[in-house]
């Protein structure tokens, strides 16, 4: 540091001063707790902040910004070394000429102020003034420190200039930042669009202005087309708006009063959201949306404005704001005219902005029936359009349907089109639409009794045919005559969470608790205990996560056990027989076992990893004494023993830190002796395994606070098409797959997607991170293309290992199966399970590809 | 005084044959050379004359310049190069020189094959004048001779609309045509930097409107269309061949795409096809969404929108035509209304203002029933909608331009006088500058205090900056130099170059001041007291006693002397340079206020 400064001093060429000051700057920032060095190093830069050149004054900014002192405690210290006031220096370079000295003046302060620096309210008015400067970057700049004062001193009272009322500094600022909406540069309009939805301390009088706009013709207040519409609905005298000069001009306006340059926050959004520039009106959307959800009178308002968005040329945007309007639909209701306009966006063919229109109607509240009606209608329609769409359009008719019983009640008749006096047709069963229908008026029957004495007869039945077969999307309703039904089910509509959670808690600590229980009662408990979680797991979805993952541990620690119970350990000498399939089998098990735990969960500590490491350990070392029983010779054990004792020495060296919770376990045991077992031939090495792994006591698995299962499901192709996929050798077709992630984390680089042809040749396909959507959190969607081919083959092709998973075709043509990678089955019970999709972890496991042979 | 003038020949207070004359630094530059809609006598075109009654056009203007193709700004540039005659340079962006011919040659088509008019400008005409034309780019400077300059920004409005900077020297005007501030369907919105003009020439067509949300008018217009469509009905939209007619086509053809419509989209006019084919070409004059598209697909290559066959409207089932004129006064789009007039499923959409006496403002304004030639009474039975697609900037987007600017004062043009008024009024108050609207024919003269520039040398400069700190703008500094003016470029060098370059001896030249003071001490002593009271007063100066009895501050020499007559009287001697004529006089003031008591 010495150097650089003494270099420093005598250096004339600015570009070299620059990057010394750079140096300086990087040593400051590595030695963050010695005072004295960046005392030192402030006053160089002060000293060069008056070069000419501006790269040198950049540069001095930057470290003041960086190294400035935050205390002014300091000068106590009484060594002459007063500390300077950064803030004051850095603030006489925003009248700087060079606009990017102005620049890296304002980033310094808002350094000092991400370093924790309370900056002074002196520096308001400053900014105020670089908001009028000649450059966008300087402009930007400032925006964003405008921001951060008013985020500082929200309270404060600065006077308006020209007249003498005072206001909140943060609607003054907010005024402010309005304004630069509708500056000339797109960046600085991004820039201030986007710190608008941040503003939430502004009071609601302001925020409410960022929507109005008055319109005037000719000198004459007009109406907005959005204040027409609210007119016509609220009179009761709907979807007229077709006479000329509906719009006509009402009262004459006083010239005087009309302002034509708002200086406040008056009209910020019109603009923002009517931008050239679809970055400014993603930003504006965004804003809106964040000061909505804090707002509910606001969200009200922009609720126009959002419908608007929904009709503009780019999807993005469009997408943007109907997730928006997600957001805030809880504050909000749809009025009918809105809806009308938000339902026309279902024809849209663009899939995601219909699905997450889809998910919008899921929780929208909706005024009227005639507007569940216009819904039910709209989503028909598109039903019919876009077929694919079945699925989630289901799903929006049943949220629809529990949202607003009382609104489906007075539709029923007409939609299961039922007569007072005749018998009507039964509908068909497999009409989409007829099921969507049904969905709807079921889910609305939940919580309505009344409205199953409307169902005629076959209605019940089929009730009970759905029930069954989409489970999900029909609710078990208390039907007259059905007590059975409704009686068995009812425990799973009311959860009781805390019984199941406790009993969840219970089965587990008498395991641990019985560790020293004689190995038959542990066996027999550990299995009792993984059937009780399996069921649970079952019975309550949101514990499916924690009972599964328990549940897999302790078939570990059984299948341990058993192994270790094998009569085989207790013949003295090795007797290199081939029958010990179990203990090796047991010990692959736990391996896999092991690998899923770590992999396919999401939420899984750093606790419960050492944990599954230790297993694994366990697991290895069990394989390892078998080897050493049941073949002859020493040399393969040497080289095993030492893969073994490396792997211990790797387990050491990662989870030191969690080594104390360990006590009294099998690695504790491990690395006691570890000296010892360094040193031993490999028989000797087995011996002591041997014995450490019986004595070894069952670790507690912690559980985690949140764990679900990593899942997906393969909603296309559908396993079970009857028309096989065909396609001519050599050239490449391309498959749509659709499939729902849950709970898997980062899946743009974790999951591929397998493809297993009938010859047994399996293929790895990477999908775009682009074809992941993020609907919902925990969930993904993947939507992309895989593209198959395969030359032709004239041989008879080895039988698929799963004769029902598909046919195949001769010659030239194939179908493709997608197969999982892991041994997972999705559903066991449903034949579809064919097409599924590889969760690999497959960069991270070594020996995956042992895994996947299983399957 | 140098000072800039305006008048308008046409636009002033008035919209049509845009026509305004701008001397500015000694140049006279012609902004728009348009036709009036509303005359078809010689008011249809400017008044030439006004320029000069004889000689040529030529001499008296340095350049024109053309701010788009619509006719109201070039209509009368073949009349007034070729007629008149004019053969220096006309400036227009690209597209509107190649968008200008057309429509100039279907005006003449209109004027002289429809209505029979002799002397008018003819084919031949048109090419020639446009072979004048000097093409310049957004941005480009060009350097129409050695100190005028024109530059271009965009305007928005329609294909190729500029705005344009004419300056000289450190003189600027901005002319900014016809502008739109909100961006449609397929053009961008006027942007301007902070050029901070003398004069901007603004137009101020809506200058007492502020306009709704266009996405609310864009649903609207969908949702009729796509509802009468639904119906089966057929959709008439009556256009003029340019500009909206576009942004129209762009809409429809996206909304067809999105919501996987399939009833047929027409359109009648070759005119607009050929229109259209320059369209795909400036891709870079559109709006965001268009240019980032066109790699994929060419916006304006309409997949759903085909060409209009007269047999077309008998078809069965939906269909949506966009016909030309807009106003429903004659041609096809009068005749598919005819024939479709007759079906309340069907409908038809006005875009725009209809003219009085026109059959679109008779049915906007609610008639049933209409007469047409031969005694024949239509009734109206198809739905009549309104729907107003405007791109010109409202009050709002005017003062927005304005506020980018920053002019020191502003015209108003293009719009009408009352309207003006208010507009003028507002801006005056808001922007506190002068605003102008003169009539035609008015000039507007604005002095200008142009900044003349002064060239350093380097050494001086250096050497001023080495005494202070850094300059600091608003402050002055007093900085000594000599000025030199050769060949009207003015140099600032120091004294000695300036003494060398010229090959001049250098004189002194030296004050000498007697201040008397009351003293009756020893001449020593009131030394002494002189150089003790100004050691205190002029704190940072290097004050010196001199052995030999006399006191310097920096340059200047004081001493003192007995009065040959009277003794208690002592004389001090000031000398200074004329290089420290500031410190000398002030140290006179201050001797002559006398000293302090010595007691003090």
């Amino acid at each position: 540091m010495d150097d650089a400064i003494n270099i420093l001093q005598n250096e004339k060429s600015h570009q070299v001063l620059a990057q010394l000051l750079d140096t300086l700057l990087a040593i400051g920032t590595k030695l963050p707790e010695n005072q004295a060095i960046q005392i030192r190093l402030v006053d160089v830069a002060c000293k060069h902040l008056t070069d000419t050149s501006h790269g040198v004054r950049n540069k001095c900014l930057q470290l003041l910004g960086n190294l400035g002192s935050l205390e002014k405690s300091v000068t106590k210290d009484g060594e002459g070394l007063a500390v300077r006031d950064v803030q004051k220096i850095i603030g006489d370079y925003f009248s700087d000429q060079d606009p990017r000295v102005r620049t890296a003046a304002i980033k310094a302060m808002l350094q000092l102020h991400e370093r924790g620096l309370k900056l002074h309210q002196a520096i308001y008015n400053q900014a105020c003034k670089l908001l009028s400067d000649d450059y966008e970057q300087v402009r930007s700049a400032a925006v964003q420190l405008i921001w951060v004062v008013s985020q500082l001193y929200p309270e404060s009272i600065v006077p308006i200039p020209s007249s003498n009322e005072e206001i909140r500094l943060v609607d003054d600022a907010f005024g402010k930042i309005c304004h630069m909406v509708s500056d000339g540069s797109w960046v600085v309009r991004v820039q201030a669009a986007k710190l608008l939805g941040s503003m939430e301390q502004v009071s609601s009088h302001f925020l409410e202005q960022t929507l109005d706009k008055k319109l005037m013709s000719d000198l004459r207040r007009k109406r907005t087309a959005h204040e027409r519409a609210k007119e016509l609905y609220s009179s009761g005298e709907f979807s007229s708006g077709r006479k000329w000069g509906d719009d006509a001009p009402k009262e004459e306006i006083d010239t005087g009063a009309v302002n034509l340059i708002e200086s406040g926050a008056c009209g910020a959004f019109v603009h923002g959201l009517e931008d050239e520039m679809y970055e400014v009106r993603i930003a504006a959307v965004e804003a809106l949306c964040m000061l909505a959800q804090s707002s509910p009178s606001f969200a009200e308002k922009c609720l126009d404005f959002l419908v608007d968005m929904f009709n503009d040329e780019i999807e993005e945007v469009r997408l943007q704001s109907i997730h928006t309007m997600r957001k805030i639909s809880n504050n909000i209701t749809l009025r009918e005219d809105q809806l009308d306009t938000v339902l026309a966006v279902l024809e849209d063919s663009s899939r995601d902005i219909r699905e997450a229109l889809h998910e919008l109607l899921c929780c929208t509240n909706v005024s009227t029936k005639e507007g569940i009606h216009l819904a039910l209608v709209e989503l028909l329609k598109n039903l019919t359009k876009y077929p694919t769409d079945r699925d989630s359009i289901w799903k929006c008719l049943k949220f629809l349907g529990s949202r607003h019983p009382t609104l489906v009640l007075p539709l029923v008749p007409e939609l299961l089109s039922t007569h007072p006096f005749f018998d009507t047709a039964e509908p068909d069963m497999d009409d989409p639409a007829y099921i969507a229908v049904l969905v709807l008026i079921f889910n609305a029957a939940k919580t309505c009794p009344t409205m199953p004495a409307l169902f005629s007869d076959h209605t019940f039945r089929h009730y009970a045919y759905l029930r069954d077969s989409l489970s999900h999307l029909v609710p078990a309703l208390r039907l007259p005559g059905r007590k059975l039904v409704s009686s068995a089910v009812s425990p799973s509509i009311a959860p009781h969470e805390d019984p199941s959670h406790q009993f969840l808690q219970q089965s587990l600590e008498r395991v641990y608790s019985l560790q020293h229980l004689d190995p038959q009662g542990t066996q027999e408990l550990l299995e009792f205990t993984i059937r009780d979680l399996q069921r649970l797991g079952e019975l309550q979805s949101e514990l499916a996560g924690v009972a599964d993952f328990s549940a897999t541990y302790l078939r570990c620690q059984l299948l341990l056990i058993k192994a270790l119970q094998e009569k085989l350990w207790n013949v003295a000498a090795p007797l290199y027989l081939k029958q010990s399939d179990l203990a090796s089998a047991a010990a692959k098990q736990i391996m896999e076992e092991t690998y899923k735990m770590e992999f396919m969960y999401s939420g899984v500590e750093n606790k419960q990893v050492v944990i599954i490491h230790h297993m694994r350990l366990q697991a290895k070392a069990l394989q390892l004494i078998v080897t050493a029983r049941t073949t002859r010779g020493v040399d393969p054990l040497f080289g095993m023993c030492e893969k073994f004792l490396q792997e211990v020495d790797f387990f050491q060296r990662c989870f030191i830190a969690d080594l104390p919770h360990l006590q009294d376990s099998f690695v504790d045991k491990l690395l006691d002796l570890m000296p010892r077992l360094m040193t031993s031939k490999p028989v000797e090495v087995v011996k002591i395994l041997q014995t450490m792994l019986r004595q070894s006591t069952f670790l507690h698995l912690p559980l985690p606070e949140q764990i679900h299962k990593a899942s997906a499901t393969i909603i296309e192709p559908a396993g079970e098409s009857d028309n096989p996929l065909r396609f001519t050798s050599g050239l490449v077709v391309a498959l749509d797959v659709d499939a729902t992630l849950e709970h898997v984390q980062d899946p743009q680089s974790t999951v591929k997607v397998q493809v297993l042809y009938p010859d047994g040749q399996a293929q790895m396909i990477h999908p775009k991170p682009a074809d992941f959507r993020n609907p919902g959190p925990g969930r993904h969607r993947l939507i992309t293309q895989v593209y198959l081919s395969h030359t032709a083959w004239t041989d008879v092709p080895l039988p698929s290992p799963n004769p029902g998973d598909g046919a195949w075709c001769w010659g030239s043509f194939f179908l493709a199966v997608l197969q999982q990678l892991l041994t997972r089955r999705l559903s066991p019970g449903r034949q579809d399970a064919a097409v599924s999709e590889a969760l690999s972890p497959i960069d991270q496991v070594p020996d995956s590809a042992s895994l996947a042979v299983s399957s | 005084m140098p000072e800039i003038r305006v008048t308008p020949l046409g636009a002033g207070q008035d919209v049509g044959r845009s026509c305004i004359l701008v001397s500015i630094a000694g140049k006279n530059v012609m902004l728009d050379c348009g036709m009036h809609m509303g005359f078809n006598d010689d008011r249809r075109f400017p008044d030439f004359s006004y320029i000069t009654r004889n000689g040529r056009l030529t001499d008296f203007l340095d350049c024109v310049i053309i701010s788009h193709f619509h006719l109201d700004h070039c209509g009368a540039l073949p009349y007034f190069s070729e007629m008149v005659g004019y053969d220096g340079p006309i400036y227009m962006t690209h597209p509107t020189q190649a968008i200008c011919p057309i429509l100039l040659e279907d005006y003449r088509k209109i004027a002289v094959d429809k209505k029979g008019e002799a002397n008018f400008f003819t084919s031949q005409m048109i090419k020639d004048c446009m072979k004048k034309v000097v093409a310049v780019h957004l941005h480009q400077t060009v350097q129409v001779d050695d100190e005028l300059e024109i530059k271009a920004y965009y305007a928005g409005h329609v294909l190729g609309a500029a705005m344009f900077q004419i300056k000289v020297g450190s003189e600027s005007v901005v002319y900014t045509g016809d502008y739109n501030m909100t961006p449609d369907r397929h053009l961008g919105a006027a942007w301007i930097d902070k050029c901070r003009p003398n004069l901007l020439i603004t137009e101020s067509t809506y200058a007492t409107t502020i306009r709704d949300s266009k996405r609310c008018r864009e649903r609207d217009f969908l949702k009729k269309v796509h509802e009468a469509v639904e119906r089966g009905g057929k959709v008439l939209i009556p256009v003029f061949a340019l500009g909206r007619a576009q942004e129209l086509c762009i809409l429809l053809e996206t909304f067809w795409e999105r919501m996987n419509l399939k009833a047929p989209i027409y359109f009648s006019t070759g005119l607009t096809e050929k229109a259209n084919h320059y369209y795909k070409l400036f891709i870079t004059w559109t709006n965001q969404k268009i240019r980032k598209t066109f790699v994929q697909r060419n916006m304006f290559e309409f997949k759903h929108i085909k060409a209009f066959d007269r047999a077309f409207a008998d078809n069965p089932g939906p269909m949506v035509v966009f016909a030309t004129p807009g106003m429903l006064h004659a041609g096809q789009s009068l005749q598919i209304f005819r024939k479709w007039a007759g079906n309340e499923k069907n409908m038809v959409i006005m875009p725009g203002y209809c003219v009085q006496g026109t059959v679109g403002h008779k049915i906007l304004s609610g008639q049933r029933k209409l007469e047409m030639e031969g005694r024949q009474v239509l009734e109206v039975k198809m739905q009549v909608e309104y729907m107003s697609f405007s791109a010109h900037a409202d009050a709002k987007g005017i003062m927005q331009l304005v506020g980018q600017a920053e002019p020191e004062s502003v015209l108003l043009v293009h719009g009408e006088a009352k309207k003006m008024e208010f507009l003028k009024q507002k801006i005056e108050q808001e922007f506190r500058v002068n605003c102008y609207m003169p009539a035609n024919g008015e000039t507007v003269t604005l002095p200008t205090s142009p900044s003349i520039p002064v060239g350093i040398s380097l050494g001086l400069l250096k050497r001023e900056m080495a005494q202070g700190l850094l300059p600091d703008a608003k402050k002055p500094r007093l900085l000594h130099g000599t000025l030199i003016m050769k060949d009207s470029n003015f140099r600032l060098v120091s004294s000695e170059q300036a003494l060398k370059e010229l090959g001049l001896a250098e004189h002194q030249l030296r004050f000498t001041c007697r201040v008397h003071l009351h003293d009756p001490r020893k001449e020593q002593e009131t030394a002494m007291r002189v150089y003790s009271h100004l050691k205190s007063v002029l704190k940072d100066h290097c004050v010196q006693h001199l052995p030999d009895g006399s006191v310097t501050v920096e340059s200047i020499l004081i001493q003192a002397a007995a009065h040959s007559e009277d003794p208690g009287t002592k004389v001090l001697l000031v000398s200074w340079t004329y290089q420290d004529e500031e410190l000398g006089s002030y140290l006179t003031s201050l001797l002559k206020k006398g000293l302090p008591q010595a007691s003090s």
